[in-house]
């Protein structure tokens, strides 16, 4: 197959359409850039996810001892873990987590709020209107416009379902 | 009208019929630097990531004054006797620069190539020194690893992993007078003399695109403009890469310069066995963790005022051509789905004895 011939530096440098020769060259640096082994990865997240999975269900169960409802002891739950993320973040505890587990600690809320409270540090000296306040959302802005937004989706189509006697 | 000129050399070249020589060179470099295998060559390690200050720019600020003052200080001359300050950094609209300096009374031509300034301030200052137009220049950079972070990329504190490629920006700002006479009973002066080292010429790169887009992986962007003025400067000047003891490029780190050995034995040009790169010597990547190597402005910069000055005045290397390289991107132009370009800028480096 042509398509998975390896690029020499010389296939690069003799191409005469730019076009070719660009796409040349980033096959060919594709070839040389090292990666993280992606299986190594995948266990470092799944174990460090879990983890903080666990911790959550600890506090489910902790909140539900305490006579809280089903809803009322996720809601509790969710705050603990952001309050501990944020703590983590400010003593800098929490990035160095993320380097080694990835989207283990990404994925879950306490990444949403790792991504929340850094630039809030980071902006402050920017004024609490101008740094804090338009800044604070710049790495979580999206998840929580396309969250909203695909609630709302989901909302029109349960809705139509409804009408339409589906379910 | 064509110009009678004996210092044009071939397309992209300038070869000095006076050559200026370095009055004195400073570097102030950030504790991770000062930790790594370069740490004893540093003028000042400072172990304050934020230089005294309240935030990171104001920190990249103080540290280019410290710069300046250092230079001067170690070339035995005062702040009036200095013509121009030719110098930039990373920050958006040179914020670093401009106030870092704006206390020392020079006039300031600023200048932009991303982690390619420290050779672009150089070029120019040299030239300006040897055209007449000063007696004393001084050539300076820096960067800062947090307001690069900042700028570019997440703000500090945000939790993600960096690819294997991915260089770290380096904390440091390095800064040169040029002249021509080094000062006798100055700081620099009695370290270096009766060695001189003498800019003999310059290469002023091009901007080269291979249309990559990865700005974690800039070695790879910048190597295609690494080769491109590296092999123009051998053409202009017809010379071979054994003319040189050292070929030093300022951050193309290991990916890059696997990519840069490889186009430039493409181009018929062998550099394995004098080609060295400053990111890469500036850190350890299996204690620091830095991967690829370092970058940033003030990489080329601290390693070429601390380290390779010294190289050169102990005349361990006697010719070097000192390459630093810039990635020319910014978030918006990476936003919008623009490659990154490269430039690089050759500065040829001589020593002499008086």
């Amino acid at each position: 197959m042509a398509e998975n011939k390896k690029v020499t530096v010389s296939d690069v440098t003799h191409e005469k359409n730019q076009q070719e020769r660009d796409k040349l060259y980033n096959k060919y640096v594709k070839q040389v850039t090292p990666k993280h082994n992606p299986w190594l990865n995948l266990i470092q997240a799944y174990l460090v996810g879990g983890i903080i999975c666990c911790i959550g269900q600890a506090f489910i169960n902790f909140y539900k001892n305490q006579g809280a409802d089903k809803e009322l002891a996720a809601a509790y739950t969710t705050a603990s873990l952001v309050l501990i993320a944020v703590l983590l973040t400010g003593f800098n505890v929490y990035q160095k987590l993320a380097k080694f587990a990835g989207a283990g600690s990404v994925v879950p809320i306490t990444g949403f709020a790792n991504s929340v409270a850094a630039p809030a540090i980071e902006f402050k000296k920017e004024g609490q209107v101008f740094g804090i306040g338009c800044k604070i959302f710049t790495i979580a802005g999206p998840v929580i416009l396309y969250g909203i937004f695909s609630s709302w989706l989901l909302g029109i189509i349960y809705w139509l379902l409804k009408i339409c006697k589906i379910i | 009208m064509t110009v009678e000129s004996n210092k044009l050399r071939g397309k992209q070249s300038i070869c000095f019929e006076n050559p200026p020589v370095i009055q004195s060179a400073a570097s102030i470099a950030g504790k991770m630097e000062g930790e790594g295998p370069l740490g004893s060559y540093f003028d000042v390690v400072e172990l304050d990531p934020m230089f005294g200050q309240t935030c990171w720019e104001e920190a990249e600020s103080k540290m280019m004054g410290m710069a300046v003052d250092t230079a001067i200080y170690k070339s035995g001359l005062t702040k009036k006797d200095i013509r121009y300050i030719v110098g930039g950094d990373l920050l958006g609209q040179l914020i670093a620069t401009s106030f870092g300096i704006e206390n020392f009374d020079i006039p300031l031509i600023g200048v932009y190539g991303a982690c390619s300034t420290m050779g672009e301030s150089m070029a120019v200052a040299s030239m300006l020194v040897e055209g007449g137009f000063a007696d004393h220049a001084i050539a300076i950079t820096s960067s800062h690893f947090a307001g690069a972070e900042k700028q570019f990329r997440f703000p500090l504190a945000y939790g993600n992993q960096r690819p294997l490629a991915a260089t770290w920006t380096v904390t440091g700002s390095g800064a040169v007078v040029i002249g021509h006479d080094v000062k006798k009973n100055s700081v620099f002066g009695k370290d270096f003399l009766p060695v001189e080292i003498r800019i003999k010429g310059v290469t002023i790169g091009k901007i080269t695109d291979f249309g990559l887009k990865d700005s974690l992986n800039m070695g790879a962007c910048m190597a295609p403009a690494a080769c491109s003025t590296i092999s123009q400067h051998f053409k202009d000047f017809a010379r071979q890469p054994g003319y040189y003891d050292r070929i030093i490029t300022g951050d193309l780190g290991m990916v890059g310069r696997d990519i840069l050995i490889d186009l430039l034995k493409d181009e018929g040009y062998d550099i394995t066995s004098n080609y060295m790169d400053c990111g890469i010597e500036i850190y350890d990547p299996e204690v620091q963790d830095t991967h690829s190597g370092g970058s940033g402005c003030g990489c080329s910069a601290i390693t070429l005022c601390g380290y390779i000055l010294q190289k050169m005045r102990k005349k361990q290397w006697n010719r070097v051509l000192f390459v630093p390289t810039g990635a020319l991107l910014s978030t918006v132009s990476y936003n919008e789905g623009q490659s990154v370009p490269g430039i690089a800028h050759a500065v040829i480096l001589e020593t002499s004895e008086v």
